[in-house]
């Protein structure tokens, strides 16, 4: 194969993209671990974390191998401070309410699956190899945040406040994930990457069709526009607590085994 | 059957109910069919609002290490039992009668475990 590094400088970051997400959402859902709402509840956020944390490792050993500076996934994962980090606002969120937890998986459920399912068809084999095996995954998750939604926004009095409420204070970030940089243009533009722009449709096809069938009102773009961009490693405070939480151990003991 | 009491000490008189207790969810059995073309087998239970998300739970409580291809949910309220009381009745009368096996088959070896 012919060397070109301007490609696999992009699928670095990308790959970092994927993992990261991966890695912060599944950290902030293990979270839940032991605290869920019921106990149905706290098995599944807590295997959805699981899934999140086995594709981490996928795309960040993939990550390693293109960068072949000899990282593993292990280093990337531990050894990276918050500038470093690609992963998208939206899933370096607190918590909060399990309302804003469900909004927060929601909006990227629906950005997860679609983008999972063109990198089934990308022309670069060892990408549609891990997306074919996170399709399973992420389409149940897509399926039971979609039902969870529609429940609970068409839902009582209080469960649908709360859902609205997450989905005002969430929407801003989904810019993110909706705007597509060169990164992914040059990616896409190779086969390699979803187009963009198809995947933004078809976030916002699902997105709304549910919010409506939830009876949760769909907020206007454009306002509160988020300055920061995770996907260009500039975060919120919220991501250095999660490392610091997420790192202490094998920065403390390196190299440390079961 | 004999209504549940909520409390511990039920002949302590208890303070006034300030508040309704929160209602549970119904609770369902859960029949998964293994991979091997077995029958459905029952599980376990669990909690759910209604049966799509008994089967969801399903999923997420009972499936996750590869075990079905099928899963039934039925509420559990809906399920027929025998008394434990009437255990004598109904199954002691199989005890002595031993013609009831079928032990008196000799088995040629080739054939193996039956």
């Amino acid at each position: 194969m012919a060397e070109r590094p301007s490609t696999d400088e992009a699928l670095f970051e990308y790959l970092l993209r994927l993992g990261d997400n991966c890695l912060i959402l599944g950290h902030r859902t293990s979270e839940w671990c032991g605290k869920g709402p019921a106990l149905e509840e706290d098995i599944a956020l807590a295997n959805t974390a699981l899934d999140l944390i086995g594709q981490t490792q996928l795309w960040l050993s993939l990550a390693g191998e293109i960068e072949g500076k000899g990282r593993t996934a292990d280093d990337l994962a531990y050894k990276r401070d918050a500038m470093d980090f690609r992963n998208v606002l939206l899933v370096e969120q607190p918590n909060g309410d399990f309302g804003q937890t469900l909004v927060r998986q929601f909006l990227f459920d629906a950005w997860h699956l679609p983008t999972l399912q063109a990198l089934g068809d990308s022309s670069d084999s060892r990408l549609a190899e891990i997306a074919e095996k996170a399709i399973k995954e992420v389409t149940y998750h897509l399926e039971r945040s979609t039902d969870l939604v529609i429940r609970l926004g068409d839902g009582t009095g209080e469960s649908h406040a709360r859902l609205q409420r997450a989905v005002d204070a969430l929407w801003p970030l989904t810019d993110e994930l909706r705007e597509a940089d060169d990164i992914e243009r040059t990616l896409a533009g190779d086969g390699m990457a979803a187009d963009p722009d198809a995947l933004a449709q078809a976030w916002d096809t699902h997105v709304s069709n549910v919010l409506s069938r939830a009876t949760l009102s769909r907020p206007e773009d454009g306002h509160g526009r988020y300055k920061g961009s995770g996907k260009r490693g500039r975060h919120s405070e919220h991501l250095g607590y999660i490392l610091a939480e997420m790192q202490f151990l094998p920065r403390t003991y390196p190299d440390a085994s079961w | 059957m004999s209504s549940v009491s909520s409390s511990a000490y039920p002949d302590t008189k208890e303070p006034a109910a300030e508040r309704t207790p929160r209602p549970e969810w119904p609770l369902w059995e859960i029949f998964i069919r293994g991979q091997h073309g077995l029958n459905h087998r029952h599980v376990g239970s669990l909690h759910a609002s209604d049966a799509q998300m008994a089967i969801s739970n399903a999923r997420d409580v009972y499936t996750r290490r590869n075990e079905g291809v099928s899963i039934w949910a039925v509420r559990s309220a809906d399920i027929v039992a025998s008394a434990p009381s009437e255990k004598g009745p109904l199954f002691d009368p199989a005890d002595s009668k031993v013609y009831r096996h079928p032990t008196f088959f000799d088995i040629p070896e080739e054939v193996g475990h039956m």
